[in-house]
């Protein structure tokens, strides 16, 4: 490991002390972990912002990016891999975002193609980092794999056994970005195969 | 002492050190920890765990250690665990020696892995470290991957850890475009961005073993269709190469029988889609014994 640790510490106590992320300290290409929800108007950001706090996510409303100056002069900042359970938030609260993008490029977009396997009794959907597998004649959930994110294993855990039909949604119990990306692969799933 | 650092899907499961300083073992899908707790072998880091100690006890070598803390996703067990290992790593340094880690599921947190990064860094001498999950996308996040000694990542994990933009795979642009050739494009980048360590084990439907920052082999056979549907068998890789290296194996080797190991039981097991993980980790002690030879040829 690199030498100089007394500095990154220094410069993280620092960070600290002003309410900062370490991020500004960190090695030689961070990548920010904020996330960029746009809204329709200074209502619906004030609101957000009020929703999610209360909910205990660290949130900040802060003026847009330049790429983003449009239909709303504030946006609110959040943590990007808890998107899954801000949405959850956002909706209980009928607050619909226009856009949800990555602070590290407002550009980005996340996934939005599937790939699908057809393995004879099985098919196989992936989206992004995220796999379900159901058996195609009983559309039970046999397997669930991909992705990094601690709820993976308890979305399996909740998900694999039973019918996808019946199933949880992933994003009625999960909290990250692979939950996320898993419900769309579930949704995918329910497109090409119609529950009931 | 090697340890095993990662989250299990249990919000309630307390705050346990225990598996530190006593051996862990598995029994039939159970991961037994030292005060009797079982938790369900079944993908993450009990599938991980339970590899190492069966690959472990399979080649006679003392079992890796583990850290197990609840965590479903919300980032609290996570943050205990960041909290806890910045603050004790240089006792169990001290008190047990400490070769290495294998850090897991983790809830991705730039600031508690730059506080555990830190406690690592004054330690000396310097252990090994790997990352697989969410703890390598975290890394790769503060710019410190380059510290790292291996990653274990898939090639939709590659793609990730080569945009240097993305702060998580599900934002990797053009992350479904990512295939079997575009690996040693995407190696390159990650390199070039300092995006990766030296080491990798990439896996896929042929898994590429970087070693020294170099291509050192291509693995592709024995090749079972059905292991990319069964959740865990990324983690079974990652528990082989957290055995070989605690084994005191060098990291090249230890990377490429992983990748090797891991073919070998699924050959050995003939799974389907519905197979899950912990009937493959049953087997490791037998397939082991039965192929030890082809995983280590030269």
């Amino acid at each position: 490991m690199a030498g100089a640790s007394w500095l990154r510490k220094l410069a993280n106590g620092a960070a600290s002390l002003v309410g900062l992320k370490s991020i500004d300290s960190s090695g030689t290409n961070p990548v920010s972990d904020r996330g960029i929800l746009v809204f329709a108007n200074t209502s619906e950001v004030i609101a957000a912002e009020r929703a999610l706090q209360d909910a205990g996510f660290e949130v900040k409303v802060k003026g847009p990016p330049p790429d983003l100056q449009t239909g709303c002069d504030m946006v609110v900042v959040f943590p990007v891999l808890k998107q899954a359970a801000v949405e959850k938030v956002l909706k209980e609260a009928r607050l619909e975002p226009e856009k949800i993008i990555t602070e590290a490029d407002a550009l980005l977009d996340p996934v939005s193609l599937y790939q699908v396997k057809d393995l004879g009794r099985w098919l196989m959907i992936r989206a992004a980092n995220m796999k379900i597998t159901i058996d195609k004649e009983t559309g039970i959930i046999v397997n669930i794999s991909g992705g990094g994110c601690p709820d993976v294993p308890w979305l399996a855990q909740q998900m694999v056994g039973k019918k996808f039909c019946e199933a949880p949604r992933p994003i009625s119990i999960g909290h990250t970005l692979c939950c996320y990306s898993l419900q769309k692969a579930y949704d995918e799933l329910k497109r090409i195969r119609p529950c009931g | 002492m090697w340890l095993i650092a990662g989250t299990v899907p249990e919000n309630g499961f307390p705050f346990y050190t225990g598996g530190i300083w006593e051996d862990s073992k598995v029994e039939g899908d159970m991961l037994v920890l030292p005060n009797g707790k079982k938790l369900p072998v079944a993908r993450g880091a009990t599938a991980l765990a339970a590899t190492a100690i069966m690959a472990s006890q399979a080649i006679g070598k003392p079992v890796p250690r583990l850290l197990l803390v609840g965590d479903c996703g919300t980032g609290k067990g996570s943050d205990e665990a960041y909290t806890w290992l910045s603050e004790n790593l240089p006792s169990i340094a001290e008190k047990a020696g400490l070769e290495g880690l294998t850090f897991h599921y983790f809830y991705p947190d730039l600031d508690g892995h730059n506080r555990v990064f830190m406690a690592l860094e004054d330690l000396k001498p310097k252990p090994m470290l790997v990352a697989d999950a969410g703890f390598m996308y975290v890394a790769k996040m503060s710019g410190y991957a380059t510290s790292y000694d291996l990653f274990t990542p898939d090639i939709g994990e590659l793609a990730f850890l080569a945009d240097e933009m993305a702060p998580h795979p599900f934002y990797t642009r053009g992350f479904l475009l990512a295939e079997e050739e575009d690996v040693p494009e995407l190696l390159k980048r990650a390199r070039s961005h300092d995006n990766c360590p030296l080491n990798m084990i990439v896996k896929g439907k042929t898994d590429y073993i970087l070693c020294n920052g170099e291509l050192y082999a291509k693995v592709s056979e024995p090749s079972v269709e059905a292991m990319e549907c069964i959740g865990g068998t990324g983690d079974i890789v990652t528990g082989f190469a957290t055995a070989f290296l605690a084994a005191g194996y060098p990291i090249c080797k230890s990377a490429l029988q992983a990748a090797r190991a891991a073919r070998y039981l699924a050959l050995f097991c003939n799974p389907n889609p519905e197979t899950q993980a912990a009937e493959l980790i049953d087997n490791i002690g037998k397939m082991l014994r039965q192929n030890m030879e082809l995983i280590q040829k030269e």
